[in-house]
């Protein structure tokens, strides 16, 4: 997995809540075997209409905004486990997705690809919604080390959680399989006593 | 302090905890589809790590298999490449397989507790969120990524925090035609599609303990509809009488042994919740949905919310719905009885027991789906397939079909579907499909009148 430090870039805006993975990739795309190529297709139906021609009006075909970092509605990533959603978004270009509240295992999912998960308040998410729309050009920074997320424009800023050891391993590239190899004498132990 | 039903499962599964960090949690039994274990044997292949208990996987095909002809070479080509994957995988690796056409075959969380494979106590994973079904024998069963799904192939172990807990019980004696969907429908209506995350949840009261082993199947498979990473009941002589003879069942002395280890699985009295809700059974009545999300649920003589949020507007466009009105009389095309949340044998009787007798809509295309080879059997066997057919419906073959689409059973653009599954977010059951959740008897009676009518009415 590729560090991850410091992103700073646009943002493209996504304010619609509740967003499901089926929406971030429909089932349809799930037939690959590889990780790869998920990006062509992330948000499929709204990116495209039914004879594939480009939906103008949605933020990811609008000229006006770019960026690394996708800023959304409240709850997102609800509903299946499909760790495609989490590649699709990062193969699409995307290193940080910025909500006021995800789902469980999308944010496990995430965290497990190198793509960011920032958890803000319901304020600071609407203020950075607003700020992007009324200028795209804004610059926002997410720092992980320090934790903080900053509208460069204004320097308004907010810290997000994460746990420590999820953070040590974005900050490094570890990954889980790394650290559980490792465990192999405590896990055949604890299958000894409970056999 | 005491422990909830879920602490005694999670905490008798610690391997070790990192300090300021997540703990490493043992998984008894792991399940895969075709779907979202490739990747998952890629890197283990890449990194030339083996399988360290390959024992204690079981996989199935079941996402994006056909439901009719299954006799036959696949048609899709990159489903046909998914499912040949799986078997090569398998057989590389030595995992038990039950793959199309096996007499096992059928979906994933189907299968598992129909050969006794599911058991209380238990941790069980798989790359898939409907995993939470499980939870209904009292073993902590949840869905995990594919990157997790490669965890527990190279370690039979997951790095996870430990959930918060909750508790949501449901009182008194559901009133006729209410059934445990109905149930899963409420309270996510009431609660809505995040109020669970973070949780597991424990269900109790009367309700859950008068149910039986497949409506609370029905009951945990919705909880990740509300966020929650899974639903867990207690087990009682209900559960033990469900497991007792199944195929991967301990028998004889070993039987009653776990039986008695099963017993202690129970929330203690002192006990906390980091959360909690009461609901009483008389206030459930027969449900529907009529938005994008599960959560968007009424009672199905009732009238669709008045709400100005803009993503409620969005789903509302999206149904071709307008706040305040009825969802009696619309009239509906199509109906699919299937996927993990209700395909069981009862919901199959639920529904021929309605359509006895009484014949099928001209407009209405029914899709009737098994959740399992062993269900298809036995709906022969009891001659419910009689009754389907006399009334001009026909049985398909198992799998997840419609429920997800990623076959070809897919709803036409713009159609609507009431649908038994779990999910009726846009484009679900295909591209422009719009999807009503309900019942397995709500879903025979538009079947039958092909609208939406007030079940209620019809039964008292």
């Amino acid at each position: 997995m590729e560090k991850f430090t410091i992103v700073q870039s646009r943002a493209i805006p996504l304010a619609i809540e509740n967003i499901d993975t089926d929406q971030i990739i429909p089932a349809r795309f799930l037939k690959a075997t590889d990780r790869k190529g998920f990006g062509n297709n992330v948000f499929r139906d709204w990116r495209f209409d039914k004879e594939g021609n480009l939906n103008v009006g949605f933020a990811l075909n609008d000229a006006k905004y770019s960026g690394e970092i996708l800023v959304t509605g409240h709850n997102f990533g609800c509903g299946s486990s499909r760790e495609h959603a989490a590649w699709a978004i990062g193969d699409y270009g995307f290193k940080v997705v910025v909500s006021s509240f995800f789902a469980d295992i999308f944010k496990g999912n995430a965290l497990n690809n190198g793509l960011l998960p920032v958890e803000v308040s319901p304020e600071f998410l609407k203020q950075l919604l607003d700020t992007i729309i009324e200028n795209p050009e804004t610059e926002i920074k997410v720092d992980l080390k320090a934790q903080t997320i900053t509208l460069l424009g204004t320097g308004e800023s907010e810290s997000f959680e994460i746990n420590d050891y999820k953070k040590t391993c974005l900050l490094n590239g570890y990954d889980d399989i790394d650290y559980l190899l490792n465990q192999k004498e405590k896990i055949e132990k604890f299958e000894q006593q409970n056999s | 302090m005491g422990k909830t039903l879920f602490d005694k499962v999670w905490d008798k599964h610690v391997v070790d905890s990192i300090p300021d960090g997540p703990q490493i949690l043992y998984i008894d039994k792991h399940l895969i589809h075709e779907v979202t274990s490739p990747q998952a044997f890629s890197v283990l292949e890449e990194r030339n790590i083996p399988l360290l208990r390959p024992k204690q996987i079981v996989a199935t095909a079941d996402h994006n298999t056909p439901t009719v002809n299954q006799h036959l070479p696949i048609k899709d080509i990159l489903s046909r490449n998914q499912l040949a994957k799986l078997t090569k995988n398998c057989a590389k690796n030595n995992i038990e397989l039950y793959g199309l056409g096996h007499e096992n075959n059928g979906i994933i969380h189907v299968i598992a507790p129909e050969l006794g494979i599911t058991q209380p106590g238990m941790t069980m994973v798989c790359g898939d969120s409907h995993t939470s079904t499980h939870g209904a024998f009292g073993a902590i069963a949840f869905g995990i990524g594919t990157s997790q799904v490669a965890q527990v192939f190279a370690s039979q172990c997951l790095l996870l925090d430990k959930p918060k807990s909750m508790r949501i019980s449901v009182n008194g004696k559901l009133q006729n035609g209410v059934l445990p969907k109905d149930v899963a429908l409420y309270v996510i209506a009431k609660l809505g599609t995040d109020a669970g995350t973070g949780h597991f949840i424990e269900f109790s009261g009367d309700v859950f303990e008068k149910m039986t082993m497949e409506g609370r199947m029905t009951v945990c498979n919705m909880s990740i509809e509300m966020g929650a990473r899974g639903g867990m009941i207690a087990p009682d002589q209900t559960t033990y009488d469900y497991v007792k003879g199944r195929d991967f069942a301990p028998i004889n002395i070993a039987f009653d042994e776990k039986v008695a280890e099963w017993n202690s699985l129970k929330t203690d009295v002192n006990a906390t919740f980091n959360a909690e809700y009461t609901f009483e059974a008389s206030d459930i009545a027969p449900m529907i949905t009529y938005g994008t999300n599960p959560g968007m649920g009424i009672k199905i003589s009732g009238n669709i919310p008045e709400n100005n949020n803009e993503s409620f507007k969005k789903s509302l466009a999206y149904m071709g719905f307008e706040k305040g009105e009825s969802l009696i009389g619309k009239q509906i095309n199509y109906v699919f009885l299937g996927s993990c949340t209700n395909s069981r044998i009862e919901d199959f009787r639920v529904a021929a027991n309605y359509i006895k007798g009484k014949q099928k809509a001209v407009n209405i295309n029914a899709w009737l789906v098994p959740g399992s080879q062993r269900v298809a059997k036995q709906i022969k066997e009891e001659g419910l397939d009689e009754i389907f057919v006399e009334a001009g419906f026909e049985l398909r073959q198992p799998g997840c079909s419609a429920c997800l689409a990623m076959n070809e059973d897919k709803i036409p653009e713009g159609e609507y579907c009431v649908s038994t599954s779990n999910r009726n977010f846009e484009g679900r059951q295909g591209q422009g499909a719009k999807t009503l959740l309900a019942s397995p008897l709500v879903a025979a009676a538009t079947a039958i009148e092909g609208k939406i009518i007030d079940i209620t009415k019809y039964l008292n």
